[in-house]
């Protein structure tokens, strides 16, 4: 018993000490410091606060896991034991910093740092409430274990929609300001900055209370139900959204709409890149090549400055569409032969060389140079000419309608099969008399397609293409939303876009940390759910191996499993 | 024997081939172009080529790195860009306590050897810390899940450091003892280019000795060679590949340690282009080949510096620098389509190419 | 969760389209352009369109923490504390249609700072010129922003930093008749601030006789340029003309003097190199570097005294990029402008005119700012027009002034 004890503390220990040492990280990186303007609750709880206590409760959590089969007693005290932990490494910056100008290499180790984690009592007794609080916090977490499964879910959900509610602050009183006298109903609920506590607690208490009745209902799974039924979901589900979907600009106004702008050009690129990645397995980091393409081609026929050509954007997008395609093919070509990791350094060197070339001084009479292109066209349909952002919204609409049928049928066809053999197993994918060259090239060119697209809908809207605007950093935008989405499915690129594209242009804060949250997400959705937040079926299938009821040996290829083709 | 040789040509090869050939005629065109204008003189070319020397030096330590990595993990560790970037990043500040407390130029050779042991330290711990964390639990997932993680940790990585160090630019002091050149007749080389150079010589000398010679090296080539079966013999694969990282992680360091030597200012995102160069080098000598790491960041180092002048110049390319890095990934372009085992080889090419 | 979220946002959505029909009442304003109404307790709004993530990011960070100091030092206008919130421009179109849609859209705002950079604000302009507001820029160089029936220039906008045109004729004026230099080579680094001042200073300096003997370009996160530098001693130039940034060109700068062939070439940057990094960046090579800027002469002094120890104190670090100071004086005209045209109210309201205030901004004159003496020009041009040189000594900061 005695060992079992030592190794119980050991582990509370060694967990409390990782928590301890995120906690230190994101202090130093600045993430606490910064989200501490924002607050959740106002004048209580900031978002900094949250980011900091929130490790320490998780970590806490999940070291009370591994003892669960142990005593409530146990199970608290490893928990709070590891919260201390946390808290005293913690206390460890501050402290520290008291002595040794940290400053000078941390550029967040200031005062007011100091501040946040002391909870504004400075040395000593601002260590002496730190320590207290892990402790409380670390048991706080270990207690969740003891809740029974209802519980926890209604607590998690309710905590969640505040915290949402408290960072969405501004986007929701935008909305709701617009409803006139009617917006009181909402407008107690928020305060100058963050939720006014009356606020949270309501919100609270309808989420909770939402949630406990949620999960007390047994609901069919969607794939039990009987066919026809199944249609009649479908269709209401894609009838209700459509119509929102064509509301939504003139509901939210001209400051989302740019948002919906933004977040529906790279849903469009990210259908492509869904092809390329998703359905054909080739990892395509120069995808942003495309989109300049696409982007520069309706520049130089519609621009008046370059005085090349004078079209209308009707007449340069076909043109910009196939020239897209045709460079798809053309940088495809190379790469044929090449698998997994050197076709992904070889597409990030193609799409730099494209924004090179963009930005030569040798080029510049044709594409502009550092200056870019200006005065590029409008779209006119009729005598209206598109040029607000809730005008274009619709086109970017109809550019995802279209694409996204396209990718849909694409899927289920015989050409989406022959992709999702060759990201299997090139060459038993050869071998069943797949051709290779033709299936790489035709995706690569429909991935192109779509980016082109893409590209001349963002020429437009801005009216000027600048090669500072295609940077790797669109292509790793790209990459992400449909990774973190789900590789090969499509509603999880609507999904991956909302979240990753959406989230900074509404949190400023997270703007700032946007790669850094984009790389680990990377990190953490891969280690933990790599089929994405949406997954493809057939994916989800494929990663997760292990999980099914059927012993096997070692993991076999999807191809030997054919009744769980279920798409 | 010409028929079934027809039948392996695709159409796709012939029109790869067509653009190669294309590209190839457009480089010796220029080249003749240039030296018939004879706007540089022999002085300048040597010039260049020894700054390109110099500049390899550094991409072909960068390049052991993912070299090692990939000979024993079949991955491309995108990280290894950010694990080159931590260890002069931070021992930037040890630099400049060094300079406040007097020692910097005082004892030149002892400030050199702290400020090279804290890189190597700082960024072969961030190497081990990632092959664990990020690495270690996905060896048996598909392809592509270890390389988007590799992608994700270089972005987490890269702005993680910017938001400890800020973004901003770091000066890393100069040595008094390195100003200056040596010439020999017309040829100058910087004492700092010398250095670099030389360094990178000798640490390629010794990771290839380590590989070559010694027990643990045998453990590395074995694990490259066959996880399974040297599992069997006896040896332990999880200790063997973190200690991969770590040499990678060290050499990285040392690395970037020339790299302020030679260009003395630090920053968050100092590491990605070098990262990419320095992989096109790898590949370009041949990857998981030591020499050829090092041989393909010379050759690479010298392309990209004497490349502009000597193939665009003389097609009347106005401000040919601002292509070099095209020149880079076109050369590396050109290795994996014409051959992808690189320049020294190396047995796997093919079927992992 | 995420369907939970669906549902919930759908129904808001309808709602919202329910009871969309009542909106909030119009004050009573005589303004042509309607009046921003602060309320007694309320802050007066500024916002600003800066650069403040990404790899350009130290060029806005910098220009907010100088309107920051600004705001710092200024305290209250007419009674009101100040609220600074912003967007990020991401230095590209994007990224100010972006920002400027969001800021026009937000009725509150008075006065905006921005945009860092000039590709940003032609495609924001439009938008803000639209909602009435007043936009001044800290870092815009590009010409066409403020040369009269240019489709870019659109009323409303203004600028405390140089228009290129003038940068770039003074420079090459500095190295022709000063320098006494016929051969000169330019250097940018692609970015438009960089490729325009460049192209100025090559068609002056051809105008005036003398001849370029090559254009290079480099990319500013570069670290190694003594190929390029060796390339551009090959065509025997006697002055070399960059005007980037400080991280490139303080590296060009030390290079530039270990590159056989260029012993004894002048080098000369632009403001965008006027910042104590170079001193810092460039150790020992940067002696005798010139580069052009504001001339400091008589307001210099204030700049080391009161403005850096502020900006260390709010920051923790010495500025990171160059156009704090410019920013600085943004802001102040923003408060003067404002403090003459407001009007308050019987019960403390304070009202706007936001054409008058546009008129008032238009019509500074004569005012004392960190960069100068400014007065601005019906266009927006509101930067002092007395460019001089300075030149680097080592450890020396400000670098001492030389010419005209």
């Amino acid at each position: 018993m005695s060992t079992n004890t030592s190794a119980l503390w050991k582990q509370a220990i060694r967990t409390g000490l990782i928590g301890g040492a995120i906690v230190v990280l994101l202090a130093l990186v600045g993430v606490i410091g910064t989200f501490k303007e924002r607050d959740i609750i106002s004048g209580w709880i900031s978002m900094g606060h949250v980011l900091f206590l929130a490790p320490i409760l998780l970590i806490a959590y999940s070291a009370a896991r591994h003892v669960e089969s142990h005593s409530k007693l146990v199970i608290l005290l490893v928990g709070a034991i590891s919260g201390l932990m946390s808290a005293l490494v913690t206390a460890i910056l501050p402290l520290f910093g008291q002595v040794v100008n940290l400053r000078a290499m941390f550029a967040n180790a200031s005062p007011d740092l100091y501040k946040i984690l002391t909870f504004g009592q400075g040395i000593p007794l601002g260590v002496i409430i730190l320590l207290l609080v892990g402790f409380l916090i670390g048991g706080l977490g270990a207690s969740l274990l003891l809740l029974p499964l209802r519980a926890r879910k209604v607590l998690s959900q309710a905590v969640v929609w505040v915290i949402l509610a408290g960072l969405l602050r501004e986007l929701i009183v935008v909305v709701i300001s617009r409803w006139g006298v009617m917006a009181y109903i909402f407008r107690w609920m928020f305060a100058q900055n963050g939720l006014a506590p009356v606020g949270a607690i309501a919100i609270f208490v309808i989420i909770g209370a939402l949630t406990f009745w949620q999960s007390g209902k047994k609901r069919p799974a969607p794939r039990d139900l009987p066919p026809h039924q199944k249609r009649k979901r479908t269709l209401v589900t894609l009838g209700g959204a459509g119509i929102i979907l064509i509301i939504l600009p003139l509901v939210l106004g001209v400051y989302f709409s740019e948002i919906l702008d933004t977040v529906g050009l790279y849903i469009l690129m990210g259908l492509g890149l869904n092809i390329v990645v998703g359905f054909a397995g080739l990892l395509d980091l120069g995808y942003v090549a495309f989109f300049a393409i696409g982007a520069y081609t309706v520049g130089i026929l519609t621009s008046p400055e370059l005085g090349l050509f004078h079209l209308t954007y009707w007449q340069a997008l076909p043109f910009a569409v196939m020239v897209a395609v045709l460079a798809g093919v053309v940088l495809g070509l190379p790469v044929l032969k090449m698998r997994g990791d050197y076709l992904a350094i070889v597409t990030l060197g193609f799409g730099e060389i494209i924004r090179i070339l963009a930005l030569s001084d040798w080029l510049k009479p044709w594409l502009g140079g550092s200056q870019g292109i200006q005065q590029i066209a409008h779209p006119w349909i009729g005598g209206l000419e598109l040029r607000n952002q809730t005008q274009l919204y619709y086109l970017i609409l109809v550019g995802i309608a279209i694409a996204g049928f396209i990718a849909w049928r694409l899927k289920d066809s015989r050409l989406g099969r022959s992709w999702m053999a060759v990201r299997e197993d090139e060459d038993v994918a050869q071998a069943m008399g797949i051709n290779l060259v033709a299936t790489k090239l035709l995706a690569f060119a429909t991935g192109a397609f779509f980016a082109g697209l893409s590209g001349t809908i963002f020429a437009t809207k801005l009216t000027a293409a600048y090669p500072h605007s295609f940077s790797l950093f669109v292509s790793i935008n790209a990459l992400c939303l449909i990774i973190i989405g789900g590789m090969g499915s499509i509603p999880g690129v609507v999904v991956g876009s909302l979240v990753l594209m959406g989230s900074p242009e509404l949190l400023r804060e997270f703007a700032e940390y946007r790669y850094l949250v984009y790389g680990a997400l990377l990190v953490v959705m891969m280690l933990m759910k790599p089929e994405g937040l949406w997954p493809e079926a057939r994916r989800r299938l494929e990663l997760h191996e292990e999980n099914e009821l059927v012993p096997h040996e070692e993991p076999q290829p999807v191809l030997n499993n054919p009744g769980q083709l279920g798409g | 024997m010409l028929r079934t040789w027809r039948q392996r040509i695709t159409f796709s090869d012939v029109v790869v081939w067509a653009i190669g050939l294309a590209i190839a005629f457009m480089v010796i065109y220029g080249t003749i172009a240039t030296l018939r204008l004879g706007k540089y003189t022999p002085a300048t070319w040597l010039d260049l080529i020894i700054t390109g020397l110099a500049l390899g030096g550094i991409y072909a330590l960068i390049a052991l790195g993912y070299t090692l990595v990939y000979g024993i993990l079949r991955m491309i560790n995108f990280a290894h860009s950010e694990v080159f970037m931590a260890g002069p990043f931070t021992a930037a500040f040890l630099a400049d306590a060094l300079v406040k407390l007097g020692i910097w130029n005082r004892y030149p050779l002892l400030s050199l050897v702290l400020v090279l042991a804290l890189a190597a330290a700082i960024s072969s711990s961030i190497a081990f810390l990632l092959e664990r964390i990020a690495y270690r639990p996905l060896r048996t997932a598909p392809r592509l899940v270890p390389l988007i993680t590799a992608i994700g940790a270089s972005f987490f990585l890269q702005y993680t450091f910017r938001g400890l160090y800020g973004s901003g630019l770091k000066g890393f002091p100069t040595l008094e003892v390195l100003k200056g050149y040596w010439s020999l007749g017309t040829i100058h080389i910087l004492k700092t280019q010398a250095v670099v150079i030389l360094g990178a010589l000798a640490m390629m000398l010794i990771l290839y000795g380590i590989v070559q010679y010694t027990k643990f090296g045998k453990a590395m080539r074995s694990v490259s060679e066959d996880k399974e079966t040297a599992a069997l013999m006896g040896i332990d694969v999880d200790r063997t590949i973190s200690v991969t990282f770590i040499l990678g992680g060290a050499s990285a360091g040392v690395a970037g340690i020339l790299y302020v030597i030679l260009f003395p200012v630090a920053h968050f995102f100092m590491g990605f282009i070098p990262g990419i160069k320095a992989f096109t080098a790898a590949v370009l000598g041949g990857i998981g080949n030591v020499p050829g790491a090092f041989l393909g960041g010379l050759i690479l180092g010298v392309l990209e510096s004497v490349g502009p002048s000597l193939f665009l110049d003389g097609m009347g390319i106005p401000a040919p620098y601002q292509l070099k890095d095209v020149i880079a990934f076109i050369i590396l372009v050109f290795i994996l389509i014409f051959r992808p085992s690189g320049i020294l080889g190396e047995r796997m090419a093919q079927a992992k190419a | 969760m995420f369907k939970r979220m669906f549902v919930a946002f759908s129904l808001l959505i309808v709602a919202s389209m329910v009871l969309t029909a009542c909106g909030p009442k119009a004050y009573q304003c005589t303004d042509a352009l309607g009046c921003v109404d602060i309320g007694p307790s309320d802050p007066i709004h500024i916002a600003y369109a800066l650069v403040i993530a990404g790899p350009d990011e130290t060029l806005g960070i910098d220009s907010r923490n100088g309107a920051e100091v600004a705001i710092a030092m200024k305290g209250q206008v007419l009674g009101h504390d100040i609220k600074f919130t912003g967007e990020d421009d991401g230095c590209s179109a994007e990224g100010g249609q972006a920002a400027g849609t969001k800021l026009a859209a937000d009725p509150t705002i008075v006065a905006i700072i921005g945009t860092s950079c000039s590709s940003a604000a032609r495609v924001a302009m439009p938008l803000i010129s639209q909602a009435g507001m007043v936009m001044i820029s800290a870092s815009n160089t590009a010409v066409d922003l403020t040369v009269a029936g240019n489709p870019n220039n659109y009323p409303g906008y203004l600028r405390t930093a140089h228009s290129d045109s003038v940068q770039g004729a003074a420079a090459a004026k500095f190295a022709f008749e000063e320098m006494g230099v016929r051969k000169a080579a330019t250097i940018h680094d692609g970015s438009m601030y960089a490729d325009q001042l460049q192209q100025v200073f090559a068609k002056s300096f051809k105008e005036m006789g003398g001849t370029i003997t090559t254009t290079e370009a480099v990319d500013p996160n570069q670290t190694d340029f003594k190929s390029v530098l060796t390339s551009v001693a090959a065509t025997g130039p006697e002055f070399i003309y960059y005007p980037i940034f400080v991280k490139a060109g303080s590296l060009i700068t030390r290079q530039a003097k270990e590159t056989t062939g260029l012993e004894g070439v002048y080098l000369m940057g632009a403001d965008g190199m006027f910042s104590p990094d170079v001193v810092e960046g460039a150790g020992d090579a940067v002696e005798g570097l010139y580069v052009s800027s504001p001339d400091l002469a008589a307001f210099g002094a204030d700049y080391v005294a009161v403005f850096l120890p502020k900006y260390s104190e709010m920051f923790g670090t010495e500025p990171i990029s160059i156009f704090h100071a410019h920013a600085y004086d943004a802001a102040n005209i923003i408060f003067a402008a404002i403090e003459k045209v407001a009007v308050k109210d019987a019960d403390g309201t304070l009202h706007i005119g936001r054409q008058a205030l546009r008129d008032a901004m238009y019509a500074t004159q004569d005012f004392k700012g960190l960069t100068g003496n400014l007065t601005c020009t019906p266009t927006g041009d509101c930067a002092d027009p007395k460019i001089a040189v300075y030149q680097y000594h080592v450890g020396l900061y400000p670098p001492e002034r030389i010419w005209p």
